[in-house]
């Protein structure tokens, strides 16, 4: 794999700050007339992986494409230069989006059942801010309520690819049940 | 950085260790009570919390027990946050409901089917679900909470309004003389008095015509006044003409009458 090529891609993957996908990569790249294939940026990526292993750095798939990740084991010291840059998630937000990753697309009123209790407007709000979920229809009843719906930056924000790579939703067989519940008493 | 995700959920969690900081009993302080409310995310997480402090399996929940309880955090709540109990009272009005029909003599049949928990029982189950799951997520790596993303992005730069400033060093010294050569604002200055007053010479006018009726314009002025004085005169004049109050009256003459209006 010729080296120029690799440098290429590092250097979008550095200056596009974001996700890119394969295609959107192979589309850059044969803008001046190139052949390039999605295979070839592929194995590109891989040499890439491989070079950074005794670096600070690394390749990370998510939902969006690949990007680069500073190693998490560098966050502490980083996290000292970017103290707090996002804000703290309530208990009552992380229910929120985790009915909304695993029954999606729900309404406001779904979630309220589940949960027993309102969701504020400004919690739906807070989450339609952060880009973590979005308005993906309405559902055909009177009032006509707005379905909700996880967005990539939600799964990328995560570090995952797809939603099946969220933690497994626990299933309630009448089997397990007792011992379900023996584990929630 | 795991620490990190711990602190970041909110206390009590339910397989946490923070219950310690409620009191066993229900005496809960005043000042107490914010936390509380603030512990508990909904009426079925308070419900849950009660059932595994009680000890007892969901499936032969002691519903007087649990629902006393329940009640009695209400109560608490009830004085502070309205909307909230609102909430919490429906689920106690439900655990209420299924005492008072646990403590009926039943006819029934078909125990299974009727047995009022069942209902609850599945609620608490679906919410224990996400509950739980919605734990681990928090746990998740979160970018800029547990690892960052490697960018030379170009920064976001906020609208350059001063994109180019041209200026030359000529143009800054000259500008720094004008500032020196300015005045001095802060001198003393003093303000004279009017010496001759417009509505005084108007009432005087008024006062000889009521006299005269008819009176010629040098006749009003006095010497010392000067030049001052002919402009005094002249605009209470013009200023009585504008008001009908005189007319004012040129012949061939230079001479200018100033003639009252009213006594004609």
């Amino acid at each position: 794999m010729n080296k120029s090529l690799i440098n290429s891609i590092e250097a979008l993957l550095f200056g596009a700050g974001r996700p890119l996908t394969l295609s959107e990569i192979r589309n850059i790249l044969n803008n001046n007339g190139g052949t390039i294939e999605l295979s070839d940026i592929k194995k590109s990526l891989n040499m890439l992986e491989e070079r950074y292993i005794n670096t600070s750095i690394e390749i990370q798939e998510v939902a969006s494409g690949y990007r680069l990740n500073i190693k998490q084991e560098h966050s502490s010291s980083l996290g000292n230069i970017w103290n707090d840059k996002t804000p703290r998630i309530s208990k009552a937000l992380m229910e929120t989006i985790s009915i909304i990753a695993f029954k999606q697309p729900v309404t406001r009123g779904d979630i309220e059942d589940i949960r027993g209790v309102s969701v504020s407007t400004r919690s739906i709000r807070s989450l339609l801010e952060r880009n973590w979920i979005r308005v993906s229809g309405t559902r055909d009843v009177p009032g006509r309520p707005a379905l909700y719906s996880t967005t990539k930056d939600f799964l990328d924000d995560l570090n995952l690819k797809s939603i099946s790579d969220l933690p497994e939703l626990p299933e309630i067989t009448d089997d397990s049940k007792d011992d379900f519940l023996s584990q929630v008493v | 950085m795991q620490n990190n995700n711990l602190a970041q959920l909110e206390l009590p969690t339910l397989l946490g260790r923070q219950f310690e900081d409620i009191p066993d009993d229900l005496f809960i302080p005043p000042n107490a009570l914010e936390i509380c409310l603030e512990s508990f995310t909904g009426p079925l997480d308070l419900l849950l919390y009660l059932i595994r402090k009680e000890n007892i399996n969901i499936l032969d929940l002691d519903v007087s027990k649990i629902t006393d309880q329940y009640i009695e955090y209400i109560e608490l709540m009830d004085s502070l946050k309205f909307d909230l109990a609102a909430d919490y009272l429906v689920m106690a009005a439900t655990l209420a409901e299924i005492k008072s029909r646990l403590m009926l003599p039943r006819e029934s049949f078909d125990e299974e089917e009727d047995d009022p928990r069942a209902s609850l029982i599945k609620r608490l189950q679906e919410y224990q679900k996400f509950k739980n799951v919605s734990e681990k997520i928090a746990l998740l790596p979160r970018v800029d909470r547990d690892f960052y993303v490697a960018s030379a992005q170009l920064p976001k730069f906020e609208d350059q309004k001063n994109k180019e400033v041209l200026i030359t060093k000529d143009e800054i010294f000259d500008s720094v003389l004008e500032v020196l050569k300015r005045p001095n604002y802060k001198d003393n200055h003093q303000i004279d008095f009017e010496e001759l007053s417009t509505k005084e010479r108007i009432q005087m006018i008024l006062d000889l015509l009521s006299r005269t009726n008819i009176i010629s314009f040098s006749k009003t002025l006095k010497k010392p006044e000067g030049k001052k004085g002919i402009v005094v005169t002249l605009l209470a004049s013009l200023e009585l003409a504008k008001d009908g109050y005189v007319e004012l009256i040129q012949n061939k003459s230079e001479e200018l009458f100033i003639k009252s209006s009213r006594r004609v």
